[in-house]
């Protein structure tokens, strides 16, 4: 089935109320921490205070033998039990065609520490206070090393080294686009504009701390591991056949009901290894849950990037060429993903939604002593689209033209295009979001209420950002000639139950997307049949067949569309049955509103009475057909998605105070297909409100001996519900066009999209004032001392 | 020690370390799992129940202060029969959760906030939320359910 019929099934495009929400509501959700095995000890790990040190001895004589502990392991067991440490998953191969360098990460601290809270010894024990109090006990001496913490410094002469396979700190340098033709087409550009800009390091603050209980059963040899995670079999794959060498189906990861992952889950962490190593060694199940400090300190981080841009143009604003260096601050390790996040999905992003003819992107990535730095809300795309859409408004502000202007002489018009920069965009249309946003936004009435401000004292400002982000990385063989370790496929397992209700086993995961719902409605309405008799089941190895989880916005166009081919199948057996029970020929038989009927007669059999004839065979078509309803299917991407949209943010700053108060947010967004109306909504309320912390409020900081000053919700500005106004949303439609449900994704669009729109009105509100930089979070002292600066 | 208090309307008795904190008491001793935590400073609110029904961070007060007290969680809060309490109700039809996880809290927040302010507008209901984090919702919706959730529970 085709997008276009599938569009005007039923319940496509109904805001049909989650299937999941009665069970949250009434504390009926079933959450990693919430499970209690038989059996259950506790465990808690003792971290390294330090950015970076030497290890010289650790003695855990003394917490052995308290009270209710039992075990103490260290990274001297991990190393006599030959565990590995952790993968990275994608190569990234560096303009002198060398392999990127990737340096031990083992589980257990093995000699030295290289970041604060990096695990070093863990207790198990019967209780969680009593683990706490031999913690207590462990003595570690240490050997104190100088430590480094941002990118430009860890890039210096001289600075500290983390490993030794890395003695410059550098892991690779990576290039995108035609270099000598992007610098050409500068030296003749009528205009240039440059901007140097840091886009700010981000905690990822799922609200649910990460979890894991680790399990073994002697009588069966086999592992589980119950983990808050977003992507059950690809933790299964990595744990077992690259860090522990065990074999998969001697080992099952359920990933429950997940509080929230924004990246921050995907990633397979040291903790999950150690609790499934240990629970075979100690015979025990443990359970391990992060306490939000543990969080701040481990939980990979996001963003991290240092850049200077450089935009030339013609004498009438139209982007010749686009020249970008990045510095990458990978942290301390290499998390699961890190590495593709500021090359493959952020470099590819740089073309925009503008026909820019030739951009060039040369990224150099460090090691520092921090946490190490993944994939957090849009991964890479927040980025390109911070440091695109922020020199696209200030080439506007120097060329003279309006912020809406200038992208509407950029953008493109003609589909498919190609980009510069690898990719293919396969549809969109970027006037029509542009248009759709200044209507809601009533821009027509913005000159007024900049009066009134005025009036008031207040400086108001209006910020434009178009982004464009690629969703469901595809297809599986391209990734993977990029370096990609891992297929990008989705599967989908259809079981018809014989009276006719379904059950759908997804790879994808839900942790808050409600797929329980929008599945269902996918089902339903090409099955003919209620919503409430579909299930979803999902996160769980033991139950799914395969699956690549939760990021990157591809669950509905990913794994969707492996579920609408699964219903494919489902079809056409079932037209089959249905065919045999009519007594009519197969190519006969028309499937439509949950009714099998002959074309050009009037017999009809119900979806129901063909599935119960599926599995009560007796009159059947035995010597052709398998009895059952129930089917599997496999679908690989052929091309990214590509939302993209226009968002307009109104501040009002207080130049007495530096106070910025968001006082209107509009956000068009194209998404293709829309299922579930309400549901999409509110990933964009989500993310629009994660991307205006990251620009307003949000910001990890650390002290120069890599110490994380904001580790808490304390020190660390989380959102909150008064620090921002009710959104005005819209959105345009223009169906993918190579998957079969027509959508595109939605899940990261207002993380991506919001930041510069709210920059560039706060630097439209103070250009007045003579401010033309600021960088994020726009904090109330950062705005005040731009505008002192602005008078000196 | 020994601390006897009203949960969800039962008389319970609870064998505990004198240091047990609220929230502990109701998840390990009584199982009570709905009741959530998701920080170590009292920031989140993921842990509010309601404590003689006024909303109490239950990470931040003991159990030994609880004796005597009558506690109401989330899971005390829907009908007998399983029918969800107005608020609860308002949240579902608003979209008001995604992951779920700062939910129950903050609907225990949301009845609080009703009662001590039966009429409150929009600014109103932000401001009375601050002590709630959601990272999902951009609390838009949220704001919605209590607004709806107010007026149904005004009936």
């Amino acid at each position: 089935m085709g997008a276009i019929e599938f569009d005007k099934l039923p319940h496509i495009g109904e805001s049909v109320k989650r299937k999941e929400d009665y069970r949250f509501l009434t504390g009926a959700g079933n959450y990693t921490d919430d499970i209690t095995l038989a059996n259950q000890a506790a465990c808690v790990f003792v971290r390294s205070p330090h950015a970076h040190a030497k290890i010289n001895r650790i003695d855990i004589s003394k917490a052995k033998a308290a009270e209710g502990v039992v075990g103490v392991l260290t990274g001297d067991d991990v190393a006599a039990d030959k565990i590995n440490g952790l993968p990275c998953g994608w190569l990234i191969t560096s303009v002198d065609g060398q392999p990127m360098k990737e340096p031990p990460h083992p589980i257990l601290a093995q000699g030295k520490v290289r970041h604060v809270g990096d695990p070093v010894v863990m207790i198990v024990a019967e209780t969680l206070t009593q683990a706490k109090n031999a913690a207590e006990l462990v003595e570690i001496d240490y050997d104190v090393l100088p430590a480094v913490v941002s990118a430009r410094d860890a890039a210096k002469p001289g600075a500290p080294a983390l490993h030794d396979i890395a003695p410059d700190n550098h892991c690779y340098k990576w290039a995108i686009g035609d270099k000598a033709a992007v610098d050409a087409v500068f030296a003749k550009a009528a205009h240039v504009t440059r901007l140097d800009l840091y886009n700010n390091r981000l905690v990822p603050n799922a609200m649910e701390p990460r979890s894991a209980i680790g399990a073994y059963s002697r009588a069966s040899d086999e592992y589980t591991l119950y983990v808050a995670n977003q992507n059950p079999h690809v933790e299964r794959l990595l744990m077992t056949a690259f860090v522990m060498g065990l074999p998969e189906h001697k080992v099952r990861v359920i990933a429950p009901d997940v509080g929230g992952g924004f990246g921050s889950k995907i990633y397979l962490y040291s903790e999950d290894v150690c609790l499934t190593w240990a629970a075979k060694k100690l015979n025990r199940a443990i359970k391990w849950t992060a306490e939000r400090s543990e969080s701040f300190l481990t939980d990979a981080h996001g963003r991290d990037h240092h850049s200077h841009a450089e935009l030339a143009m013609d004498k009438d604003g139209k982007f010749l060429g686009l020249r970008v260096h990045t510095d990458a601050n990978l942290g301390a390790y290499l998390s699961t993903f890190a590495t593709a996040v500021p090359t493959i999905l952020y470099a590819t992003l740089l073309a925009g939604q503008y026909t820019t003819p030739l951009v060039y992107v040369e990224v150099d990535a460090w090691f520092t002593n921090t946490t190490p730095v993944d994939a957090y809300r849009g991964a890479g795309r927040p980025e390109a689209t911070y440091l695109l859409e922020r020199i696209v408004s200030r080439a506007a502000w120097e060329m003279g033209l309006g912020q809406d202007e200038i992208r509407k002489r950029n953008f493109i018009t003609t589909f498919p295009y190609q980009t510069p920069v690898a990719l293919q965009y396969d549809v969109g249309d970027y006037h029509a979001c542009m248009d759709s946003a200044q209507k809601l936004a009533d821009v027509a009435g913005y000159a007024a209420r900049k009066a009134a401000s005025e009036a008031k004292g207040l400086k108001r400002g209006i910020g434009y950002s178009s982004y464009i982000e690629a969703c469901g990385i595809a297809p599986s063989n391209i990734a993977g000639a990029l370096g990609a370790r891992a297929g990008l496929f989705e599967c989908g397992e259809i079981r018809v139950h014989p009276t006719g209700s379904v059950t759908v086993f997804t790879g994808s995961h839900s942790h808050g997307q409600g797929h329980e719902t929008t599945f269902a409605q996918v089902v339903a309405a090409r099955l003919g049949i209620p919503v409430e008799n579909v299930d979803v089941v999902h996160g769980d190895t033991g139950r799914v067949p395969f699956g690549m989880g939760t990021y990157g916005s591809r669950s509905i166009s990913v794994g969707g569309a492996a579920i609408m081919k699964a219903l494919d199948k489902i079809e056409n057996k079932a037209k089959k049955i249905a065919a045999h029970l009519l007594e009519a020929a197969d190519t006969d038989i028309d499937f439509a509103g949950g009714e099998f009927t002959v074309r050009g007669t009037d017999k009809k059999i119900a979806f129901g009475a063909v599935a119960l004839t599926a599995y009560v065979p007796h009159n059947y078509p035995l010597d052709k057909l398998e009895p059952g309803l129930n089917e599997t299917a496999f679908y690989d991407p052929t091309n990214f998605t590509f939302p993209a949209g226009t968002y307009i943010c109104e501040v009002e700053v207080n130049p007495q105070t530096g106070e910025t108060r968001v006082d209107r947010f509009t956000a068009v967004d194209d998404f293709g297909t829309i299922i579930n109306p309400m549901i999409v909504e509110g990933q964009v309320h989500g993310g629009i409100v994660q991307g205006l912390g990251q620009a307003l409020l949000e910001n990890c900081v650390y002290d120069e001996n890599g110490q994380l000053v904001t580790g808490s919700f304390m020190d660390y500005a989380m959102p909150r519900a008064d620090d921002f106004p009710t959104f005005k949303l819209g959105t345009v439609c223009t169906p993918c066009t190579h998957n079969p449900l027509g959508t595109k994704g939605c899940g990261e669009a207002g993380a991506i999209g919001s930041p510069p729109a709210l920059i560039n009105a706060v630097l439209d509100a103070l250009a007045p004032l003579g401010v033309k930089d600021i960088d994020m979070p726009a904090s109330p002292s950062r705005v005040w001392q731009a505008i002192q600066n602005a008078k000196a | 020690m020994q601390v006897q208090l009203q949960v969800n309307g039962r008389s319970v008795s609870i064998e505990a370390a004198d240091n047990t904190l609220l929230v502990q008491a109701l998840r390990e001793n009584l199982k009570l799992t709905g009741t959530h935590v998701g920080c170590d400073t009292a920031q989140c609110g993921a842990c509010t129940v309601l404590v003689d029904g006024n909303a109490v961070k239950s990470c931040n007060v003991l159990l030994a202060q609880m004796a005597g007290r009558s506690v109401t969680t989330i899971e005390g809060l829907a009908a007998a029969d399983g029918t969800m309490h107005p608020m609860q109700a308002a949240f579902k039809d608003c979209h008001g959760l995604q992951c779920g996880f700062c939910t129950t809290g903050m609907v225990m927040s949301a009845v609080d906030l009703v009662h001590r302010h039966p009429g409150a507008d929009e600014a109103q209901i932000r401001k009375q939320l601050e002590g709630n984090l959601c990272r999902c919702t951009g609390y838009q919706n949220i704001v919605r359910a209590v607004q709806q959730g107010a007026a149904a529970m005004a009936k």
